[in-house]
């Protein structure tokens, strides 16, 4: 890791956007998902699916954190001693987290109250920690800050795409952050006799559902598929 | 007495940390391909649990909480030490305990418990990020347990309840691999589907009044 890390310091000026740069944005939104492929960050990507403005709000922290995070470890990469490197890691995400969880209350607290415990445990969420050490460790801050944005969305993609099928199927409407609930369902389609399936706004739903995305996924591209 | 076994029996069925919380499940899709390596790490977070939850009582109750250092003196702060309030800090503090306690646990059974260390040994790092151990210092936090047994009985349920399910998940992936699951849903997509399930089944608890 370090050879690559010291072959790019010395590689002459890159653009800001080149090739391997772009790839660091886009790769994470399919080929490489932090959620689907890399199996990282699931716990507070099903719990809080339910609505999609909670999603949304969610993401947003998550992106937020990671960019933080992955600038500030790529920028003291070369004086973090390897043996204390995890405590260091959680240091610096729990006080990014402070931050939004502060921001969040101050701000929109009702979605904050909703997501309870969950903005907290951005902490532990996996993605962190996984991009902290599988590249922050060892690149440069810009490209870091690319990497980060790209996973954060790549993570946040897929928590939108759940929580519209749970909203739609689950409550007949959609809600944005601000906006709150809007049902487009005219009470006609009701007293026809359809009914909203409470099934999907169940915790449970929220795996289908993702087992349903990685199903599509790899049918798609057979290269992921596990033997 | 019975009021502990309730909250024992609660977290393990009813508030059960996979099927109802989805907390942990990183490290529960990653070893669960075989029931050994199952066993080893939920044993390892019954007993991580068990340990951080109760200590991270304390910390809440005699620093952190709203007036929780009228203890050590009540003339503290500009008015008076009960209208000091740390609580914004808990995350950093359970964060650091806990990565700090499994750092200690692990020297202590490396030293005194050779045995138990070969068995549970590389799973311990593993814990610290586990987001089990984090969500059950912020669930005791949010649910405001009276007594310290209380809180312990909730570790040790939650850890109880972590465990069953990732020994059920193992089990039911060794046997599915003889089974024609279709290609694309192979391996992480089914047993997303498979804990789905799970938790409907887990879901029949739900409502028990103890």
């Amino acid at each position: 890791m370090s050879e690559v890390a010291e072959k790019e310091v010395k590689a002459p000026k890159e653009p800001l956007f080149s090739k391997k740069n772009k790839k660091l944005l886009t790769d994470p939104l399919n080929d490489d998902n932090p959620i689907t492929v890399q199996v990282l960050g699931i716990c507070s990507a099903l719990a809080i699916t339910v609505q999609l403005q909670q999603a949304i709000i969610m993401a947003v922290s998550v992106i937020v954190v990671l960019i933080g995070g992955n600038l500030t470890i790529s920028l003291m990469r070369n004086t973090i001693p390897s043996r204390i490197r995890i405590i260091v890691q959680l240091v610096v995400v729990a006080s990014l987290v402070i931050l939004v969880d502060q921001i969040l209350k101050a701000y929109v607290y009702d979605i904050s109250k909703a997501l309870s415990v969950f903005v907290g445990l951005i902490i532990t969420n996996c993605i962190i920690m996984g991009r902290f050490e599988a590249f922050a460790m060892g690149n440069k801050p810009w490209p870091s800050i690319l990497d980060a944005i790209g996973n954060g969305a790549g993570y946040g993609a897929i928590l939108v795409i759940v929580a519209i099928v749970r909203e739609i199927f689950g409550s007949g409407a959609i809600s944005f952050p601000g906006m709150g609930q809007i049902k487009f369902l005219p009470e006609a389609v009701y007293e026809a006799g359809y009914m909203n399936n409470n099934l999907m706004i169940l915790p449970p739903m929220a795996l289908v559902t993702v087992g349903i995305i990685i199903w599509v996924q790899r049918s798609k591209n057979p290269e992921l598929i596990e033997d | 007495m019975q009021e502990l076994v309730n909250i024992f029996v609660k977290a393990i069925f009813v508030d059960n940390m996979i099927f109802a919380y989805f907390l942990g499940m990183c490290s529960y899709l990653a070893v669960s391909k075989t029931v050994k390596t199952g066993i080893g790490l939920g044993a390892a977070v019954i007993f991580v649990l068990g340990i951080t939850v109760p200590i991270n009582y304390l910390l809440e109750n005699f620093v952190l909480k709203e007036g929780a250092l009228e203890w050590i003196n009540p003339d503290w702060g500009v008015n008076g030490a009960n209208t000091i309030d740390l609580s914004f800090l808990s995350f950093i503090m359970f964060i650091a305990v806990i990565a700090s306690i499994v750092q200690l646990v692990e020297m202590i059974v490396e030293k005194f418990a050779p045995a138990l260390y070969g068995a549970l040994g590389i799973f311990l790092p593993l814990i610290a990020v586990n987001c089990s151990i984090l969500g059950g210092a912020l669930f005791m936090q949010e649910r405001q347990y009276a007594t310290i047994g209380e809180a312990t009985a909730f570790g040790l349920g939650s850890g109880v309840g972590w465990f069953l399910a990732i020994v059920a998940i193992a089990a039911i992936r060794e046997k599915i691999r003889y089974s024609h699951v279709p290609k694309p849903l192979k391996g992480l997509g089914i047993t997303f589907i498979i804990t789905g399930l799970m938790g409907i089944a887990f879901m029949s608890f739900m409502g028990i009044e103890l």
